[in-house]
């Protein structure tokens, strides 16, 4: 049985449908990538696998049960966390605290604040800070490790890259292997293509709201992903 | 020797003031809601102590606690059954609702407890004062008003920065989706701000009805100053609204030495000077 089922998954912003029936799979520890353009509606999927966006409670299914309709705060009690795209610290907090929200969930696991400080060593020296006076590259560390703090089962990204300089991202990347190391499963939403293809061992490419394609990227021609991606 | 006086008679009346904009603020800070019914409930909360008083047959001091205790219930159960539906990206709901809130209170209370002023005496601590030497005499009552006001403000202090409830509090005035996503219930969240507001609400009402006459049209003037004494310290900072209710209450008594008809007067005045000259309050704290 996978992990995590989305099964004809459908999601509105009003009139507006952003999702026209997303089916994707991920098994324990697994690491799927999903791209695709703006708008494509990566974000409004994530939204809806963490509760943000209410939708169908059969639609989205973790460790066997039925978590579409639960709010947000049931859902991370579950033990799925998401970066949010832009990072989303909250500012009026310091570094310490920001990361200490993600504890709030109570969950227990591998990691904690400690093992926080070890995996990203500047964060130590800056706890007191308010998050937002830390460079992007350093906000983006606190918000990976507030995700990890709730000690999830399954984490998702959400444009991680994004904004970042590329010595940066690949030192953000380089952390996925000690997350993939506690048997934590990872979906990673991008838009830089070849860095999600570089880490998942599966691909999901959306379009309009629709799976356009999906497979393994040694088995994915950059062809078939350039047409998945921009269609035409 | 006179000025001294009015200072520090108005310096004290200030820390009432605080009180009522203690849990004004807080709400306004954890919702962005502005509570328009604030001020009848500090009126609800003196009539609150008076039936309890009446009918225990104990001190308006001993009433403090139980009236606190039913007041941060009542806030619980407002927020959550009536509140939390007002909220979202229009403004409007909430101060609609709560202004209709105000208005029932009020009448309700009319119904219930005619016009009549009525009082809370607290025995001798009422006429009892305090020598402070050089022909200042300050009132018993008027210190102990001011000392709650600094714990109860210091109280929040704490509860802001020392723990996790107030984490949460703060995150999610600064974000509520994301503090949702990671694990904050923000309709609980609210609720629980709401009903710690209350219960600072039920302190300056005991308070307010042993210093003063009450009857049930006195709700919105109290909001007012509540709403003052928090401009003027700047919004978000807790100790700024501590001296911006300080800032009030010597305003209103050297206006009133200055003309007997100037007190509210002059409290206005010096309101509307803050706003010109320092739009922010004078210890802004939040932005955005």
């Amino acid at each position: 049985m996978s992990q995590l089922e989305i099964r004809d998954l459908v999601a509105f912003y009003g009139d507006f449908q952003a999702l026209f029936g997303i089916s994707l799979h991920l098994d324990a520890g697994e690491c799927i990538a999903i791209v695709g353009a703006n708008g494509a509606g990566k974000s409004t999927l994530l939204r809806g696998i963490t509760g943000l966006l209410p939708v169908a409670a059969e639609s989205v299914r973790f460790e066997g049960a039925a978590i579409g309709s639960l709010p947000p705060h049931r859902i991370i009690a579950r033990g799925i966390a998401m970066t949010p795209e832009g990072r989303r610290l909250f500012p009026s907090l310091s570094v310490e605290e920001n990361l200490l929200m993600g504890a709030q969930c109570g969950r227990k696991g591998p990691w904690d604040l400690a093992r926080i400080y070890g995996l990203f060593p500047g964060l130590a020296e800056r706890k007191k800070s308010p998050a937002t006076a830390l460079s992007g590259g350093q906000q983006q560390m606190v918000a990976i490790g507030r995700a990890l703090l709730a000690n999830p089962t399954l984490l998702l990204c959400d444009e991680i890259s994004l904004g970042l300089a590329p010595i940066v991202i690949r030192d953000l990347y380089a952390v996925f292997a000690s997350i993939r190391g506690e048997g934590t499963s990872l979906v990673i939403v991008e838009q830089d293509v070849s860095r999600a293809l570089s880490l998942a061992d599966r691909v999901y490419c959306l379009q309009e709201g629709r799976v356009t394609l999906e497979g393994r990227p040694g088995d994915l021609s950059r062809e078939q992903i350039r047409l998945a991606y921009f269609g035409t | 020797m006179e000025w001294i006086d009015t200072i520090v008679q108005g310096a004290l009346l200030g820390g009432l003031y605080a009180l009522f904009a203690a849990g004004l603020s807080l709400m306004f800070g954890v919702m962005r809601i502005v509570n328009i019914a604030h001020g009848d409930l500090i009126v609800f909360s003196s009539y609150l102590a008076l039936v309890v008083v009446q009918s225990l047959g104990i001190g308006p001091f001993a009433a403090l606690p139980l009236v606190a205790i039913g007041m941060f219930i009542l806030g619980y159960v407002l927020q959550r059954g009536l509140l939390n539906f007002t909220l979202g990206s229009d403004v409007l709901p909430p101060l609609l609702v709560t202004f209709g809130l105000s208005i029932i209170i009020e009448n309700g209370l009319q119904q219930v407890f005619s016009a009549d002023p009525q009082r809370l005496p607290a025995g001798t601590i009422d006429t009892a004062s305090l020598n402070l030497g050089g022909g200042l005499v300050v009132g018993w009552l008027a210190v102990i008003v001011f000392v709650t006001a600094v714990a109860v403000i210091a109280a929040l202090e704490l509860l802001l920065y020392r723990t996790a409830i107030g984490r949460a509090f703060r995150a999610t005035s600064d974000d509520a989706d994301t503090a949702r996503l990671y694990g904050v219930d923000t309709r609980h969240i609210f609720a629980v701000a709401t009903a710690i507001s209350l219960a600072v609400v039920s302190v300056a009402g005991v308070l307010l009805a042993i210093r003063t006459t009450f009857d049930p049209s006195m709700g919105p003037a109290r909001l007012i100053y509540a709403f003052e004494a928090v401009i003027i310290g700047g919004l978000g900072s807790l100790w700024g609204t501590l001296i911006g209710g300080v800032v009030l209450g010597i305003a209103q008594s050297v206006g009133i030495v200055l003309n007997p008809a100037w007190d509210l007067l002059a409290g206005h005045v010096v309101f509307l000077l803050v706003l010109v000259f320092r739009p922010r309050g004078l210890f802004p704290k939040l932005v955005d």
